[in-house]
């Protein structure tokens, strides 16, 4: 980054520029794991939501105590502890969201889009700045989730949040979006679209 | 025969990659060669089976009885985290030529979520010691597999001519569903 970015670009750039799913293909497995319904999907998004920024501020608060050897053993220690919070909230107070995502949210500690960023910016950056760095990476990462999650609920069971839109009588769900197949096909097409969109702006 | 259920459940039916999604990065990075992928699933495998032997004792002899399920993501991270770097020192001074096969490849398995998403899912089951472990096996082969088919199809695929705005990830995701639904057909073997 040759110039300091403004605030507000600091935000957008993880909806679009440098959307963590589309641009860096970083934290795949959730993203095709949880979105086989929209509701998994928010809560997916909320937990790394949660995550990214409490890990943001904390490290970037202590950034210059940690010694750069041990950085990254350091940085995955304090994501496993907000993950562990945000696990056993969800256990308590959703149980059924938190059944639905399994394992997934435990691996929100390995999930690189939150190393990533905290290793590429909030480990060299202002508390405030790291924030909203680490709040425009989760909007562009939950809103890919939402995508995906509402792409794959309507075409695979003709619902949205258990809500039927595509009525049984003259739309046969196509069970395979539900499936594993349905998540790399959804995702594939969703990266082809996001760069043919891409290369459309800059052509212009 | 409960052995080879797992084994063959854990390779085939619930392939990490297809079926379960885990490891997906590794996946889409290092699937563009053959050789390549090889040496990655051959260094997942190594410290998937570790990661069997070394979580089980812990979780059910300290961290069970002492009611402290709740530190299980810090410990299992800490643990597959120290076994990598162990597994690299110890492989680099006993032998560097598979050092330098491996190389880049062992650090990378420390945020390889197939790693963590075993112990995790291996407590979830319940498994014995001994399954647990043939569990890990199976868990790596499958990965391996999944990774090796993969890089087959990618080295060929180099020369279609792809859509300019697929190329890449779009298409290898693409691979892979078409491969998860080829891998569904073994879903029959066991019930």
């Amino acid at each position: 980054m040759s110039k300091q970015n403004t605030l507000s670009q600091e935000f957008l750039k993880g909806l679009w520029k440098e959307n963590p799913n589309l641009v860096q293909l970083l934290g795949m497995c959730p993203m095709l794991a949880v979105t086989n319904e929209v509701v998994n999907a928010i809560g997916m998004a909320g937990a790394v939501t949660f995550v990214l920024l409490a890990s943001a501020l904390i490290i970037s608060l202590i950034r210059s105590w940690i010694p750069a050897q041990v950085r990254i053993p350091t940085f995955i220690v304090i994501i496993a502890g907000f993950v562990t919070m945000a696990d056993r909230y969800l256990a308590a107070f959703y149980p059924d969201l938190s059944k639905a995502l399994g394992p997934f949210v435990p691996l929100i500690v390995v999930n690189c889009v939150i190393l990533g960023r905290m290793e590429a910016f909030a480990s060299k950056n202002k508390p405030g700045r790291s924030v909203i760095d680490a709040l425009g990476m989760s909007v562009g990462f939950g809103i890919v989730l939402l995508i995906m999650g509402a792409v794959r609920e309507l075409l695979g069971n003709g619902t949205i949040l258990g809500a039927q839109i595509l009525s049984p009588n003259w739309y046969d769900p196509m069970m395979v979006f539900i499936l594993p197949a349905g998540a790399f096909l959804t995702l594939g097409l969703l990266i082809g679209v996001s760069n043919l969109v891409q290369k459309k702006l800059a052509g212009r | 025969m409960e052995y080879i259920i797992i084994l063959v459940s854990a390779i085939l039916i619930n392939n990490f990659v297809l079926a379960q999604f885990l490891g997906i990065c590794p996946f889409l990075g290092v699937s563009n060669r053959l050789s390549s992928a090889i040496s990655m699933g051959a260094a997942v495998t190594f410290v998937m089976t570790l990661t069997a032997i070394v979580t089980w004792p812990l979780f059910y002899l300290v961290l069970a009885p002492y009611k402290l399920d709740f530190l299980q993501i810090i410990t299992f991270i800490l643990v597959i985290a120290s076994l990598v770097q162990f597994v690299e020192m110890f492989i680099k001074k006993s032998s560097p030529p598979l050092y330098d096969a491996l190389g880049i490849f062992l650090p990378l398995i420390t945020t390889n979520c197939a790693i963590l998403g075993f112990a995790l899912f291996a407590v979830l089951k319940n498994y014995s010691y001994l399954e647990t472990i043939v569990f890990g096996v199976g868990a790596g082969l499958g990965f391996t597999l999944a990774l090796v088919i993969m890089a087959g199809i990618r080295e060929e695929l180099q020369f279609a001519d792809v859509p300019q705005s697929l190329r890449g990830a779009g298409i290898t995701l693409l691979v892979a569903g078409i491969l998860a639904l080829a891998f569904m057909g073994f879903a029959g073997l066991i019930r």
